[in-house]
């Protein structure tokens, strides 16, 4: 593990990136749009390409020693993924191909069998789709019904409601760690809290948390804690599941198929043992193993590093953006926000600004974010985001703030 | 000169921030609506036929969105005056793109001809071979 206490270095970092060496006509590559995926260091896509040349086999069924290795490093990926979020038992890591899974295996296997009428999932408003959705239909489908909690006017959630809104009839809290679109960072553990002593469980979305900052979901108190592998230098194609291992034995499981068995018969058949019981099929065995290899470059990095570095960026966009009077940034206080900037410039649609800076090399996201409703809620239709990670520096905070004033000029 | 897009010529600019034909119609022969799920981009279209219940005697919209979309709609205004139904419904996702004389990126193709679909999908309504509320661009 690196000296959490110095800076990060960004700049060499990005030797790590060779994607970041990109062009467009002579421009480089300002990439900006971290939140969506994040971009892939050498020692990952190595640890691809090691798997296929070196022992490329099925898992938990070959004698063969190519099955075996493979079985190893795949059982392993899971300790070393667990430990990163704070779990030494490889029953609570279930590998998933991203945080829709994660969330849509809790909401069918849990949700499906133990929701009826009268029931209730508390939701916030700032929830993204793969939760919001999911659990919208997992509802109509059991006559239970979702709530939301509403967010303040600085993007906050408003823990007075939240207090109201959960009671004994509320069987699950789900709630995203940090907004994607907000850069919120949510009082989790508080309303775990708050979920256990109604009874319910508590799912967290931790897709744009893992990536950005220590994250323990033993100490969070979390039922369930999900996230992706893309978002953290991972591959796509790999998720994760943390589910506490009293909660997972007791669900049925979500799909149904080889190597998730212990016995069959024409009959009937019995569950493996966990985690290996949500995990039926053919799992994505080298995004598993690259997934654990990201996780161990993040360690060495350093999490807490990580951390302090985006939020830098993110304070110093939000600051530079909102010195034109013009700019609308939503969320929380420079001060106090994850590693993104969502914010509209008002002459200019947000689709049209991604394009316009996008032909100076400055890749963001424009549109909903997968966050429909918030959006509803804050009154746009869409918006433009800026989102950081490691390899990220100030000068391209420069260049992206020096590409929206181009926009700017274009559209007075 | 500021850097901008290919795609962000004068003309488009012109149109989007004055389009024409801006505006209700309150004796439309026919109106319709449609949006862009995903980017929020609305039209909606009002059109006035000629006697002869075919020709198009005039065309306006209204709309919110992003700078292709809305100078898609303000061009096809113009575009589409004199046109039979026959002809609007016939127009294909070239004839917007030679319209507007630009290169469309192919993630924004769905704002470029969401106009021209409100435009054909009113047709077809109007002349009875389609039953719909609202256009949508997903496919």
């Amino acid at each position: 593990m690196g000296v959490q206490s110095e800076a990060l270095d960004a700049r060499a970092l990005r030797e790590d990136f060779p994607v970041l060496d990109r062009e467009f006509d002579g421009t480089p590559l300002v990439y900006l749009d971290n939140a969506a995926t994040s971009q892939t260091p050498e020692r990952v896509v190595e640890s691809i390409t090691d798997y296929y040349y070196s022992y490329n086999a099925n898992v938990h069924r070959g004698i063969h020693n190519l099955s075996q290795e493979a079985s190893i490093a795949y059982e392993e990926a899971h300790d070393t993924v667990g430990e990163f979020v704070g779990t030494d038992k490889r029953e609570e890591i279930i590998f998933t191909k991203n945080t829709t899974e994660a969330m849509n295996l809790v909401a069918y296997a849990w949700g499906l069998n133990e929701l009826g009428p009268g029931d209730e999932v508390v939701l916030t408003e700032m929830e993204h789709h793969a939760s919001l959705v999911t659990w919208q239909q997992i509802a109509k489908r059991t006559g239970a019904e979702c709530k939301y909690i509403p967010i303040t006017e600085d993007g906050y959630l408003d823990m007075d409601a939240a207090k109201e809104l959960i009671t004994d009839d509320t069987a699950m809290v789900s709630v995203v760690h940090a907004s994607n679109t907000l850069g919120t960072v949510n009082p989790v553990r508080e309303l775990g809290e708050i979920a256990h002593d109604h009874g319910a469980y508590i799912f967290v979305d931790g897709a744009q948390s893992v990536p950005h900052r220590p994250v323990d979901v033993k100490e969070l108190g979390c039922d369930f804690f999900a996230f992706s592998g893309h978002k953290m230098c991972g591959p796509t194609g790999s998720g994760v599941l943390y589910g506490k291992e009293h909660v997972l034995e007791a669900m049925e499981p979500y799909l149904y198929g080889g190597d998730m068995i212990l016995k069959v018969t024409f009959e009937d058949s019995e569950w493996n043992e966990l985690p290996w019981k949500f995990e039926a099929g053919t799992p994505s065995i080298v995004q598993g193993i690259a997934l654990a290899e990201a996780c161990e470059y993040l360690n060495e990095v350093g999490l807490d590093r990580i951390h302090r570095h985006t939020r830098e960026l993110a304070r110093y966009a939000c600051e530079e953006l909102t010195a034109t009077d013009d700019v609308e940034v939503y969320g929380p206080p420079a001060d106090d926000r994850g590693p993104l900037v969502a914010f509209n410039v008002d002459s200019v649609h947000a689709h049209d600004l991604a394009s316009i800076v996008n032909d100076t090399g400055v890749a963001i996201r424009a549109g909903d974010h997968c966050t429909q409703p918030l959006h509803d809620v804050l009154g746009a239709t869409a918006s433009a985001r800026a989102s950081f990670y490691l390899y990220n520096t100030k000068d391209e905070v420069d260049a992206l703030v020096e590409a929206v004033d181009d926009a700017r000029q274009l559209f007075a | 000169m500021v850097s901008g897009s290919d795609m962000y010529r004068q003309q488009i600019l012109d149109h989007y921030k004055n389009p024409r034909n801006y505006g209700e119609l309150d004796d439309a022969t026919f109106e319709h609506v449609g949006e862009n799920p995903m980017c929020g981009d609305t039209i909606k279209l009002f059109v006035k036929l000629a006697e002869d219940d075919d020709t198009v005697e005039y065309v306006s919209f209204i709309g919110d969105g992003c700078a292709i979309s809305q100078a898609s709609a303000s061009l096809l205004s113009e575009e589409l005056q004199g046109m039979s139904l026959e002809a609007i419904r016939e127009m294909d996702r070239d004839d917007i793109v030679d319209m507007l004389g630009v290169e469309i990126s192919p993630m924004r193709v769905k704002c470029a001809v969401l106009a021209e679909k409100v435009a054909q999908d009113g047709a077809a309504i109007y002349v009875g071979d389609k039953e719909l509320d609202e256009t949508t661009t997903e496919e």
